[in-house]
């Protein structure tokens, strides 16, 4: 086995993506995004429920996709539950420049997140990793509502 | 098509051909499995375009000194030799395109914007690639016809059964693929023109998977217009063909406007040529042309039904080694079908197992394959292909057998 395969695929990923956690709907959710990957077929629907402060309250999602879409979903949602919003678009970011490889010294705030760092060898899959992060980011935008993202726009 | 091949061909010595089957991809010796997406080119193509920028070049039908004649002859030689290639009745039936998309274009929006109108049907099928659908809808919601679809069976046939009620005179062009990118499924192109031209439709053949790897003769099918791309038959990206019926060709309108097209100019109005070079403005692609006679004469060296007893001798061996995998669900009919096997494991997702495989050295392809309808039809979001040309061999499936074994334990 390549240890590049061995990083991208590490049990805690291949774990998550088996039994992904925080997965179902959530019933009073404040926002729904619906995120899509057209270029693989993953999609995410990702719920999203605010405390009086604007944080995340709670945050479920279901859906289906490769390996890395469905895991970045679960520890992103496992990361973000009971986070404020400033947090929230911290960690977004330190993710995003983790998978593209802008940092090499993720935050250690992150988590179990940074085992993904992997996704950087694999130009193609950032989108994978993404696709979770694009739609908690435009639930914070959105506030409210329905939303469908694509990672081809 | 079902003639015995002649002469036994020896298939290992071909493979040397072929440069890029030395490469090595991620430490592993490289299995090409993706020729269905691009075909590699054998060294005699690749000659055949240094030759022309060495020996050749000039822009054609202009110039009046010896490279012009030269490359002139050349793309002109080209255009014949294609033509023979598909049995036209002349090479005036062979336009130059970019590939399989522009020449379904080309029909779309300039045979269709004089002869499609409101109320009128284009039959297509549920199986066709986005090239020959797309352009269809963009027709449809120009001038107001109806896109109609023939369905598919689960077994990944087309449900002919249907016809009669989908096939009716509001229909003005049935426009299907040759074998499916997707599904392998090789459909009965002679039969499914005939009945078109019983209710007067005319009908389009996307013979981007077929092109290079069977033999074809238009006149035998007895279709109107028939396009492929060059570079998924040894020939090089950036060149294919639109063949079209003399005279349905004629009654086309020009499509592109500009040089090369015209007989004469004034400010305010022009003339153009005759079909092809009507539909050929600009500076074409010389060179791909060229290369593609190449590419041509390579295949017909080798034989068109020593390549497609080939193909289905690798896509049958494969069917029956995939079927040994753990979970696995093979998508298409039973051979004969075309050289691709579309598949997918409970275990790994499309995408999961086409970066697995790409690090053993494997080139797979994951994901709809411009067929996302299709895949929505068989409650899938994509699969994973594997696609088979001449130079690929049996050693090479039992390899990729292995991989896909390995890649089932470590993702369950």
């Amino acid at each position: 086995m390549s240890p590049e395969l061995e990083e991208l695929y590490q049990q805690v990923i291949l774990d998550h993506s088996r039994r992904p956690r925080n997965f179902g709907n959530l019933a009073d959710a404040a926002v729904l995004v619906h995120g899509d990957n057209p270029a693989c077929g993953d999609e995410i629907h990702l719920a999203v429920k605010f405390d009086s402060d604007g944080g995340l309250q709670d945050i479920k999602f279901t859906g289906h996709g490769c390996a890395i879409s469905q895991a970045s979903a679960s520890m992103m949602t496992m990361k973000l539950k009971g986070k404020s919003r400033p947090d929230v678009t911290g960690m977004l970011h330190a993710f995003h420049d983790l998978v593209t490889g802008e940092t090499d010294d993720a935050p250690k705030t992150l988590g179990d997140l940074r085992l993904l760092r992997g996704v950087r060898k694999f130009p193609l899959r950032v989108k994978c990793a993404m696709l979770a992060w694009r739609a908690v980011e435009q639930a914070l935008q959105q506030n409210a509502g329905e939303a469908t993202i694509s990672t081809e726009q | 098509m079902h003639r015995k091949a002649s002469s036994p061909v020896d298939w290992t010595t071909i493979r040397q051909d072929f440069p890029i089957l030395r490469e090595r991809a991620h430490g592993h010796p490289l299995i090409y499995f993706d020729s269905a997406a691009t075909s590699q080119k054998p060294r005699t193509v690749l000659d055949a375009l240094r030759d022309y920028y060495e020996h050749e070049n000039a822009n054609v039908h202009r110039g009046l000194h010896e490279l012009s004649s030269r490359a002139t002859e050349a793309y002109e030689k080209a255009r014949e030799r294609v033509a023979r290639y598909l049995g036209a009745a002349s090479a005036d039936e062979i336009v130059f395109t970019r590939g399989t998309t522009e020449s379904i274009n080309l029909v779309a929006q300039a045979w269709g914007g004089k002869f499609i109108h409101n109320g009128d049907v284009i039959l297509l099928t549920e199986m066709e690639h986005h090239s020959n659908l797309v352009p269809w809808q963009l027709l449809a919601e120009r001038t107001g016809a109806r896109l109609r679809f023939v369905p598919v069976r689960d077994n990944g046939t087309l449900a002919l059964d249907l016809l009669p009620s989908l096939l009716t005179p509001e229909v003005k062009l049935f426009a299907f693929t040759h074998i499916s990118n997707s599904l392998g499924t090789i459909n009965p192109v002679a039969e499914l023109c005939h009945k078109a031209h019983t209710v007067g439709a005319l009908t389009l053949v996307d013979a981007a998977q077929s092109a290079g790897h069977m033999p074809i003769d238009v006149q035998e099918l007895g279709c109107d217009f028939l396009a492929f791309s060059g570079h998924k038959m040894c020939g090089p990206t950036g060149i294919g063909v639109l063949y079209g019926r003399g005279d349905r060709l004629d009654s086309v309108p020009p499509w592109h406007g500009g040089g090369e097209m015209i007989v004469s100019v004034n400010l305010e109005k022009s003339t153009f040529k005759k079909a092809p070079h009507r539909f050929e403005a600009g500076t074409p692609n010389i060179a791909g042309a060229i290369g593609l006679a190449g590419a041509i004469e390579y295949i017909e060296r080798i034989g068109r039904v020593e390549i497609f007893e080939h193909d289905l001798d690798l896509t049958r061996y494969a069917m029956e080694r995939l079927a040994e995998l753990p979970d696995i669900r093979i998508l298409g009919p039973d051979t004969p079908r075309g050289a691709l096997v579309g598949f997918v494991m409970k275990e790994a997702h499309p995408h999961d197992l086409t970066t697995f495989a790409d690090q053993h050295g494997l080139a797979l392809r994951g994901g709809h394959h411009c067929n996302q309808p299709l895949m929505r039809r068989f409650g899938l979001t994509g699969t994973t292909r594997a696609s088979f040309y001449f130079y690929n061999t049996t050693e090479e499936i039992d390899r990729m057998i292995e991989i896909l074994h390995a890649a089932a334990r470590f993702f369950s």
